[in-house]
C-alpha cells in the first residue's frame, strides 16, 4: 500500500448505503434489547420449579438458542448471506450433529450403563 | 525466467477487498467464517465431553448453583453489549463516520475489559473456596479469610454442611456467615496422601469444576484474542482507514464476526454453567 | 483473527529489490518457499520415524541383546536410564519409541508432505492463483508446524522421555505414565500436539479460502485438477475434525497439569495403590474424541496421495483419467462419510451391538466411494500410451498397495471378524499398506514429478528406478509377513516382539516360524532405509548436476503448472491466465499434440499445407 490512489482506495457512501446502515443500527438495537431481556427472562426460568427439572433444562436450551439465532442471524448477518457461507455452515453442522449425538448414543448405551452399576 | 520477476502487478491477491463476483465474498470473510466453523467444532466437543460428565456423574452429585448467577448474569449482558456496539461501530464505519466507530468500538475494549474483570473475580472466588472434612466426621464449606489465617488454624466464613446434599445444592441466598476458625489439628487426614482434607474448589475438585474451568477459561483466551485485534484495528492500523477505507471496514467486520461469535458460544455457556 | 494477517501482500510486493537469505527462505509468505520447507522438515521426519522404528526391530528380532552401532550411542544421548552400556534398549524407550514412530509418520511427516509440501507448492500454481489467499497466515502455520516438532524431539530429552503411551495416547494410561515426573514427555506430547493441530487449522481455512475464491479465470469446478479437488477434501477434513482432537488435548492437559479427571474413572488403582483424584471422568471419551479425529485423519493421509496419482496416470497414459466426474463424486462422498465412521476403532469397549451395527455400515459404505476412484484409476491404463518414468512407476506402485491395504481393511470393519484381529500385526500390516507403499509410493511419485517445476533440472530417471525397484520390495517383505503374524494371533507393541506368548512345550502358542518371521521382517526394514540412499542422494546432486529442464513443461503436461516459469517467480504467473477447459486433455482427436493445456485458447486448426483435400 505505497502509493494509495485516490481514485480506487476510497470508500463508496451514497444516500441508499446511509439509509440502509440507520436501518441496520436501528434493527441492532431492537436485537441487543431482546437478548437482555431474553437473558433476564433465562434467569427468571430456571428459579421456577415446572415440576420436573427436565423442563428446566428444556426451557433454558430453547431460551439459549433463540439467543443464539438472534446473534448468528442479526448480528452476523446469517439471515441474509451468501450461499458458500451457507454450504460451509450446513457441512459444520452435520459433522457436529454426529459428532454429538453418535458419542452420547455410544456411551449412553445399556451395556455401558450396567457395567458402571456393577 | 528468473527469480527476480517481482512484477507487483501480478503480485496482487485477487478479491483482498473487492468481493469475488461468482461468490459474491471477500477473502477474508470465507477466511473467517471457516475459521468460526473451526471452532463451533472445538466447543462443540467441549460441550458434547460436558453432558458426558454430567450424565456420568452418579445421582444428586451434580453441583447446582455452585457460581454466582448475578455475576454472571452482569457478564452476559455486558458481551450482548459489547456485540451491540461492535455492530454499530461497524455501520458508523459503513457510513464514513470515523470518530463514532472509534468511540462505539472503544466501548466494546472496555465490555470486554469489564467481562475478564468479574470473570478473575469469580475464578479467585472459587480458588479460595474451600470444602474440609473434619475429624469428627462433620463437613465444613466455606471461604478461607487468609489474612485471618495462620499456619495452624484457619478462620472461614462459611457453615458446616449437615446432609451432603446440601454440597451440591447450596442454597441461593443465605445470611452473612459468622468467621469460624478451624484448628489444623481437627481435619481430618487422607489416607492416601496423609495430607488434611482440606481442598478448594479448583479444577481438580470435582468433574464440574474441571470442565467449569476448562471452558470458561478457553473463553476467556478469546475475549482476549478478540480483544487484542479489536484493539491492534483501533488503535495501531487506524491508518490504514486513509489509505485503504474499504479494506478497513472489511476487517472491522471481520473482527466483529469473531467478537459475535464468542459473544455467542457465552449465551450458552451462561445456562449450562450457572443456571442448571 | 485473519484480518490483521491478510494484506501484507501489498507490502511484499512493493519493493522491488532482492530480499534478503532471512525473508527469502526463512520468513518467506511465498507459498512455494513454504511448499519446501514442509518438504524438507517433513522427510527428514519422515526418515526420523524410520530410523526409530529400525532400532525397535532389532530389539524385536533379537530381544535383550545390544543394538549395534546405534545402541552405544543411544546410551551416551539418554542415558543409562534408557539404554544399557550394552546398546540393549529399555522397555519404556521401546514404548517411547513406538509411540513417537507413529506422532511423527502421522502428524510430522505424511500430513505436512502430502498437505503442507505438496499443497503448498501446487495448488495455487494449478488454479492460476498468485500465491495463497493468506500468505502470512501460511508462514505462521509453517511456524507452528516447526515448534510443534521441535517440541516433540526435545521430549526425548527430558527426565522420563518421550511420551510413551503409543501415538493413540489413551487415558488412563497415558495420564499415569511418569506421574510423578511433570511436565513430562505427555505433556510435551499434548502441547507439541496442539501446535500441530492450529497449523494444520490455520492450514485448512487458507488452501479452502484459495481454491475458493483464487480460482483462475474460466476453471469452473468441474474443470479443477483432481489433485485440488483432493486437497480441498483434505482441508475441510483437517478443518473441522482436528477442533475435538485440540478439545481432547486441552482436556488431557488439564488432566495431566491440573490433576482433573476428565478421563480418569472414580476408584482408578494405580501399582495398588488408590489415586488421589477426583475421579468421575471417562476413559471412553478419549477415544471417542480422538478417533473422532484420526479416522478423518487416515483419509487426510491418503487423498493428497490419490490426487497425485491421478496426475501423474492422466499425464503418462497421455489420455483422460476415466470416470473424472465420479471419481469428484466419490471424493467428496468420501470426505462426508469419513466422519461418521470412527468408533469402529473402538468395537471391542463394549459399545454395544446397535451402535457397533452401525458404524459397520458406514465403514462398509465409504469403502464403495474408495473403490469407485482406484477403479477409475485402474480404468485410466486402459489403453493408454503409457511412458514408464520414474514418477509413473511410483503412481502404478500406489494402486495394487493401496489395494491390499484397502481390501484388507474390511475384516477390520466387520465387528465379528474384528475381534480377533483386533491390536494384532494385522491392523498394522493394513493401515501401513495404505500409508507406507500407498501414500508414501504418492509422495515419491509426487517428488519425481514436481521436482522439474521447482528447480528447473530433472532427478536421475535411473537412480529413480532403482530406487523405486528396492523399495517396492522392500515394502513388501516389511509388511506381507505382519499379515500372517496377526492371522497367528500375534499383539502389537510388545517389547519381546512375542517371545513370552510363544509355544512352549505343553503350551501352544505362537509357533517359531511365527516368531522367527520377526527377523526376516528387521532385515527387510533395514534393507528399505538403505533402499533410501540413492534416493538422498538423487535428490541432493540433482539439485546442482541433474539435467536440465529445455522447456517449462518437461511432462507436456496440461495443467496450469506447468504453464508458469521454471522455477516460479514470486507471485507466479508473467501472463494473464484463462482456462477453456477440463484438466486432462489428452490425445484430443484432429490436435497437432497431444496435450492441451487448460488454457490454450480454443483456435480453428491450421489448414494443411499443400492442396485443399479434394473430395
Amino acid at each position: 500500500m505505497s502509493e494509495p490512489s485516490s481514485s480506487t482506495r476510497t470508500l463508496h457512501v451514497d444516500e441508499h448505503t446511509i439509509e440502509e446502515m440507520r436501518h441496520h443500527m436501528r434493527r441492532y438495537l431492537i436485537v441487543g434489547v431482546a437478548l437482555a431481556v431474553g437473558t433476564g427472562l433465562t434467569v427468571w426460568a430456571s428459579l421456577i420449579n415446572f415440576g420436573s427439572y427436565e423442563i428446566n433444562i428444556v426451557v433454558a436450551l430453547i431460551i439459549a438458542s433463540a439467543k443464539g439465532f438472534l446473534v448468528a442471524g442479526f448480528f452476523m448477518h446469517l439471515i441474509s448471506e451468501k450461499k458458500m457461507i451457507y454450504a460451509v455452515l450446513s457441512c459444520t453442522a452435520f459433522f457436529f450433529t454426529g459428532l454429538f449425538f453418535l458419542t452420547l448414543w455410544s456411551m449412553a448405551h445399556e451395556n455401558i450403563i450396567q457395567i458402571h452399576l456393577r | 525466467m528468473s527469480l527476480i520477476n517481482q512484477n507487483p502487478s501480478h503480485m496482487e491477491i485477487p478479491y483482498a477487498v473487492k468481493p469475488r463476483p461468482d461468490t459474491g465474498l471477500y477473502n477474508a470473510k470465507v477466511g473467517i467464517w471457516l475459521f468460526l466453523a473451526s471452532e463451533v467444532m472445538l466447543f462443540g466437543a467441549l460441550f458434547c465431553s460436558y453432558i458426558l460428565m454430567r450424565v456420568n456423574a452418579p445421582e444428586g452429585t451434580w453441583p447446582h448453583h455452585w457460581l454466582n448467577i448475578w455475576m454472571g448474569m452482569t457478564n452476559t449482558i455486558v458481551l450482548i453489549f459489547s456485540s451491540v456496539t461492535v455492530v454499530l461501530s461497524w455501520a458508523s464505519l459503513k457510513m464514513g463516520q470515523f470518530k463514532r466507530y472509534k468511540f462505539y468500538q472503544s466501548i466494546t475494549i472496555l465490555c470486554a475489559l469489564a467481562f475478564l474483570g468479574i470473570k478473575s473475580f469469580e475464578y479467585h472466588d472459587k480458588f479460595i473456596h474451600y470444602q474440609v472434612n473434619l475429624k469428627d466426621g462433620r463437613i465444613f464449606d466455606g471461604h478461607l479469610q487468609s489474612a485471618a489465617s495462620t499456619t495452624n488454624q484457619f478462620v472461614f466464613k462459611g457453615r458446616f454442611i449437615d446432609k451432603p446434599e446440601e454440597l451440591y445444592n447450596p442454597p441461593l441466598e443465605h445470611a452473612e456467615e459468622p468467621p469460624i476458625t478451624i484448628a489444623k489439628s481437627d481435619i481430618k487426614i487422607d489416607p492416601t496422601t496423609k495430607q488434611p482434607m482440606m481442598e478448594n474448589y479448583g479444577p481438580w475438585h470435582n468433574t464440574y469444576l474441571a470442565i467449569y474451568f476448562t471452558m470458561t477459561g478457553l473463553h476467556a483466551l478469546h475475549v482476549i484474542a478478540g480483544c487484542i485485534v479489536i484493539f491492534a484495528i483501533w488503535g495501531p492500523l487506524a491508518k490504514v482507514w486513509e489509505q485503504d477505507p474499504e479494506r478497513y471496514v472489511n476487517r472491522v467486520e471481520v473482527s466483529g464476526l469473531f467478537w459475535h461469535f464468542v459473544d455467542l458460544v457465552w449465551i450458552f455457556l451462561f445456562p449450562v454453567l450457572y443456571l442448571l | 483473527m485473519q484480518p490483521t494477517l491478510h494484506a501484507d501482500t501489498h507490502a511484499q510486493a512493493s519493493h522491488h529489490e532482492e530480499p534478503g537469505f532471512w525473508q527469502k527462505y526463512i520468513f518467506s509468505t511465498d507459498h512455494k518457499v513454504i511448499g519446501i520447507q514442509y518438504g524438507i522438515t517433513g522427510l527428514m521426519f519422515l526418515f526420523l520415524g524410520l530410523c526409530l522404528m529400525s532400532v525397535m526391530r532389532w530389539q524385536m528380532a533379537n530381544p535383550g541383546t545390544g543394538v549395534p552401532l546405534v545402541g552405544p550411542l543411544l546410551y551416551h544421548l539418554l542415558g543409562e536410564s534408557a539404554v544399557s552400556k550394552t546398546g540393549v534398549i529399555s522397555p519404556d524407550l521401546y514404548n517411547a519409541f513406538g509411540a513417537m514412530h507413529g506422532t511423527i509418520m502421522v502428524f510430522l511427516a505424511i500430513v505436512p508432505l502430502a498437505f503442507g509440501a505438496f499443497g503448498n507448492f501446487v495448488t495455487p500454481l494449478q488454479i492460476g492463483a498468485p500465491d495463497m489467499t493468506f500468505p502470512r497466515v501460511n508462514m505462521v502455520s509453517y511456524q507452528f508446524y516447526f515448534m510443534g516438532g521441535i517440541l516433540m524431539l526435545a521430549s526425548f530429552f527430558i527426565p522420563g522421555g518421550a511420551a510413551k503411551s503409543g501415538w493413540t495416547s489413551y487415558s488412563p494410561l497415558a495420564t499415569i505414565a511418569d506421574m510423578n515426573l511433570r511436565p513430562n514427555g505427555q505433556t510435551f506430547w499434548i502441547i507439541g500436539m496442539v501446535c500441530l493441530i492450529n497449523s494444520s487449522l490455520l492450514g485448512a481455512v487458507n488452501f479452502i479460502t484459495t481454491i475458493i475464491q483464487l480460482r483462475a479465470k474460466g476453471l469452473s469446478w468441474m474443470r479443477l485438477p483432481f489433485f485440488c479437488w483432493a486437497q480441498f477434501v483434505t482441508a475441510f477434513l483437517l478443518l473441522l475434525a482436528f477442533p475435538p482432537l485440540e478439545a481432547a488435548a486441552v482436556l488431557q492437559l488439564m488432566d495431566n497439569l491440573l490433576r482433573t479427571s476428565f478421563f480418569l474413572p472414580t476408584g482408578l488403582v494405580v501399582s495398588g495403590k488408590l489415586l488421589h483424584i477426583s475421579g468421575g471422568g471417562s476413559p471412553l471419551l478419549w477415544q471417542h474424541l480422538f478417533w473422532f479425529l484420526a479416522h478423518p485423519e487416515v483419509y487426510v493421509l491418503i487423498l493428497p496421495g490419490m490426487g497425485i496419482v491421478t496426475e501423474v496416470i492422466a499425464n503418462n497414459t497421455r489420455k483422460p483419467i476415466w470416470g473424472y466426474r465420479s471419481m469428484v463424486y466419490s471424493i467428496l462422498a468420501i470426505g462426508f462419510l469419513s466422519f461418521i465412521v470412527w468408533a469402529h476403532h473402538m468395537y471391542l469397549t463394549g459399545m454395544g451391538v446397535r451402535i457397533a451395527t452401525f458404524f459397520q455400515t458406514t465403514t462398509m459404505v465409504i469403502s464403495i466411494p474408495s473403490v469407485v476412484i482406484l477403479t477409475a484409476l485402474f480404468i485410466s491404463l486402459w489403453g493408454g500410451s503409457i511412458r514408464i518414468n520414474t514418477p509413473m512407476l511410483f503412481a502404478l506402485g500406489f494402486l495394487p498397495m493401496f489395494g491390499i491395504g484397502g481390501l484388507t481393511g474390511l475384516p477390520l470393519g466387520f465387528n465379528a471378524s474384528d475381534i480377533h484381529l483386533h491390536d494384532t500385526y494385522y491392523v498394522i500390516a493394513h493401515f501401513h499398506y495404505i500409508v507406507a507403499p500407498g501414500t508414501i509410493f504418492a509422495l515419491f511419485a509426487g517428488i519425481y514429478y514436481w521436482y522439474p517445476k521447482a528447480t528447473g533440472r530433472m532427478l536421475s530417471e535411473y537412480w529413480g528406478k532403482v530406487h523405486f525397484a528396492l523399495s517396492f520390495v522392500f515394502m513388501n517383505l516389511v509388511f506381507m509377513p505382519m499379515f500372517i503374524q496377526g492371522m497367528a494371533g500375534m499383539s502389537r507393541r510388545m517389547y519381546d516382539g512375542g517371545a513370552t506368548y510363544a509355544s512352549n512345550g505343553d503350551v501352544v502358542g505362537l509357533s517359531p516360524y511365527i516368531i522367527g518371521l520377526n527377523t526376516s521382517v528387521s532385515h527387510a526394514v533395514w534393507a528399505l532405509g538403505l533402499a533410501q540412499i540413492p534416493f538422498i542422494i538423487n535428490f541432493f546432486w540433482s539439485l546442482n548436476w541433474g539435467k536440465k529442464v529445455t522447456s517449462d513443461n518437461p511432462w507436456e503436461a496440461t495443467t496450469l503448472e506447468w504453464q508458469t516459469p521454471t522455477p516460479p517467480p514470486h507471485g507466479n504467473f508473467d501472463k494473464e491466465i484463462e482456462v477453456v477447459r477440463g484438466p486432462y486433455e489428452y490425445s484430443v482427436p484432429g490436435k497437432s499434440r497431444d496435450f492441451t493445456p487448460q488454457n490454450e485458447p480454443d483456435q480453428p486448426e491450421p489448414i494443411p499445407h499443400g492442396n485443399p483435400v479434394r473430395s
